[in-house]
């Protein structure tokens, strides 16, 4: 077995809430005063989860709680949850901006985080002179950094610019150049947050390949916090799934990225409804759901129903339903013209089926649109009825976890048996 | 977790508290590579796209000199112990500047740096301290312009007569560069949670400056209020180094020890305040 390389114990980090005013020099006081006597921190006493939606009782919430585990060496962990999880929090309290409440945090090896690039950048200082303050920012030796020097020009490729100042940048060249200084760091452990969302996509896959090659080629650990559920499958073995600040799972990343779009599933995006008493809009959907289930066989069809109301109906009014990956990449699209007869009363009610055996097993979800060929938008639901297609038996289910794409096509393999 | 072995070594432990007197000093030493970087940027960037460059460094002293002389000595009438006005002058700005220009940017740093501080880590103090040796580098730039000044009155024997004292001149330097690292940790320390304390540093610089012999001799202050200037920690700084280069006015032994005394006990003090609010200042600022 590896070693541990991060071990979390108990941690746990409190915020408090609300505007630090006048109360806060009296309130310091009589904190001090109880720690003080030996006392328990009254600040501490009333803390909550962090439930953003609803609004508590005290204003001390905790953004992480109780949360232990283990990294091992060579890891790659992904961090997923959704918004106010405590993600970030966590990644913060390992990268030591900010200090826990309770609980600690044992680390081997040395910690390099990319919270975000291009931090400590001066605009007025060349390429040349950056690469070497932004690399001691991230606790790189001046020997360090030169010996990587060429490598971090070369994998920016901004050779030419290297001794103009940054801020005539194009904000993709500084982009690069910063993750490049990251990328290069020699630490036992590399923790990044979405820094990847920038940038073209051929840089992001070089980054992506980058990182690939920082966790498996160099057999270093490596943290990843990122909502992209595809960047996570692709780099990281295991994964923590976090909720209001509690760690619900971790596992193996194909089991954590189940449990997540369920959970994403269940919350809110089954189907799409919305009680409509007065509406001023031109047109739009009061009810989107799926009437398959949500999660589907390869081969089975997809039926989806959907309603709206139409105020006002004008000619060359279109409905576009499209589905779409985890990542809001668009894979397909319908288009129909709405016609007069198909509305009673203001409302229409219609219904889609797409046949089977088209989607490739993996998770998809609808996005529906209300518009006119003269692209006015009258209403548009994102992300709605969130689906699952499973393998029942294709061709492909021989290499299931692989990426292979969003469609199966049956094509016709030839081979010459003699070749001249 | 029972099954850890007793022998895993861990090379960093990230804790809610920490002892008081745990400083970090060794994680500052490791990121010496920075604290020059960071010195060198301020340097660089001071002069970057202007058409005098580091001239500009002298123009501040010069001026304020001439100012002050014209204010001061022409029409105020002040006493200058014998020296030559613009001498004294020079002298006096020359050094409060420095101690001015640290503490009023380290009272600040976190403010300025909350960005950068809240991405990534390093130990918070390089940047004071990093502030503090960018406004040495300008104070060597402006201490040239004095010493050139005080060769000019030298050739003219205009009765400035440098003296032993002069030797205490790194020993003043340092005091002054601890006093305003200590006293701006403090301040900027304590502006995380309450901003009042950067009102006061914005006017307060100006008036210290009058509560310090910068434009008046110590010995020209009335004897009643003689002892309180000399509260001061930096009246016991200007007043040696002043002495020293100008041979004018007296030594003050007993005010000199106290600025060394109070140098030390505000810079520790600051030490361990600024350490104390480091660790969670994101949280607050």
């Amino acid at each position: 077995m590896s070693d541990i390389a991060i071990k979390v114990e108990d941690l746990s980090k409190a915020y408090q809430l609300g505007d630090f005013g006048t109360g806060t020099l009296s309130r310091d006081l009589e904190r001090w005063w109880a720690l003080a006597r030996g006392k328990e921190d009254p600040f501490l006493k009333i803390g909550e989860t962090n439930d953003r939606t609803s609004k508590g009782t005290s204003d001390i919430v905790w953004s992480l709680k109780d949360i232990s585990f283990e990294i091992n060496e060579g890891d790659a962990v992904g961090i997923i949850g959704r918004n106010g999880a405590g993600k970030s929090t966590l990644l913060k309290i390992l990268s030591r901006v900010t200090s826990p409440t309770t609980g600690n945090i044992k680390v081997k090896g040395r910690i390099a985080s990319l919270l975000e690039v291009g931090t400590g950048f001066h605009p007025e200082l060349t390429g040349k002179e950056n690469i070497f303050l932004n690399g001691a920012i991230l606790g790189m030796r001046k020997a360090e950094i030169k010996k990587h020097f060429d490598a971090i020009v070369d994998f920016a490729g901004i050779e030419r610019y290297i001794d103009t100042p940054v801020k005539r940048y194009s904000s993709g060249m500084y982009v690069r150049l910063a993750f490049a200084v990251a990328a290069h760091l020699e630490s036992e452990i590399l923790i990044v947050d979405e820094v990847l969302a920038v940038g073209d996509a051929e840089f992001q896959k070089k980054c992506l390949g980058k990182m690939g090659e920082v966790s498996k080629g160099q057999g270093r650990t490596v943290l990843f916090v990122s909502h992209n559920m595809g960047m996570i499958n692709q780099l990281c073995n295991k994964s923590i799934l976090l909720r209001d600040g509690f760690l619900l799972e971790y596992a193996d990343t194909i089991t954590i990225t189940k449990t997540y779009l369920n959970q994403i599933s269940e919350e809110n995006n089954l189907f799409y409804n919305k009680k409509i008493e007065s509406s001023n809009k031109t047109a739009e959907f009061s009810k989107i759901c799926l009437l398959s289930n949500s999660i589907i066989k390869y081969s089975e069809p997809i039926s989806i129903q959907f309603e709206g109301i139409v105020n006002e109906y004008i000619p060359g009014m279109l409905i576009g339903i499209g589905i779409q990956d985890v990542n809001l990449n668009r894979i397909t699209t319908l288009i129909y013209e709405l016609k007069i007869n198909d509305i009673a009363n203001n409302l229409f009610r219609g219904y889609l089926k797409i046949p089977g055996s088209i989607f490739a097993p993996n998770t998809y979800s609808f996005v529906f649109a209300l518009w006119n060929k003269s692209t006015t938008i009258y209403d548009m639901i994102e992300k709605t009825c969130v689906f699952q297609v499973k393998d029942d038996g294709t061709e492909m289910a021989l290499y299931e976890g692989l990426n292979n794409g969003y469609i199966i096509v049956s094509g016709k393999w030839q081979f010459e048996n003699e070749i001249i | 977790m029972a099954t850890e072995s007793p022998r895993q070594h861990w090379d960093l432990e990230i804790k809610p508290q920490t002892s008081v007197f745990d400083l970090h000093l060794k994680d500052v030493w490791a990121y010496r590579d920075l604290l020059w970087l960071l010195i060198r940027r301020d340097f660089v960037s001071f002069y970057k796209q202007t058409i005098l460059g580091p001239l500009w460094f002298f123009i501040q002293p010069i001026f304020t000199t001439i100012i002050f002389t014209f204010i001061f000595g022409h029409l105020a009438k002040i006493s200058t112990n014998g020296s030559p006005a613009p001498l004294f002058y020079m002298a006096g700005t020359v050094a409060w500047n420095y101690f001015a220009d640290s503490l009023t940017k380290i009272s600040t740093v976190f403010r300025d740096n909350a960005n950068i501080f809240g991405k990534v880590y390093f130990p918070r103090l390089i940047m004071p301290v990093s502030i503090v040796f960018s406004s040495l580098v300008k104070f060597g730039v402006q201490f040239i312009l004095f010493v050139i000044l005080l060769f000019y009155y030298l050739f003219r024997q205009s009765g400035v007569q440098p003296n032993w004292y002069i030797l205490l001149f790194p020993v003043v330097i340092l005091l002054m560069a601890i006093l305003g690292l200590g006293l701006g940790l403090i301040i900027t320390a304590l502006t995380t949670k309450y901003r009042d304390l950067a009102f006061v540093v914005a006017f307060g610089m100006q008036l210290l400056m009058y509560a310090t012999p910068v434009i008046y001799p110590l010995s020209a202050a009335p004897a009643k209020y003689r002892s309180i200037i000399a509260l001061n920690p930096m009246s016991g700084l200007i007043e040696t180094f002043r002495y020293g280069f100008l041979g004018a006015g007296q030594f003050y032994p007993g005010a000199f020890i106290y600025s060394i005394v109070a140098s030390i006990i505000i810079f520790l003090l600051g030490l361990i305040i600024f350490n104390k609010v480091e660790k969670n200042f994101v949280d607050t600022v």
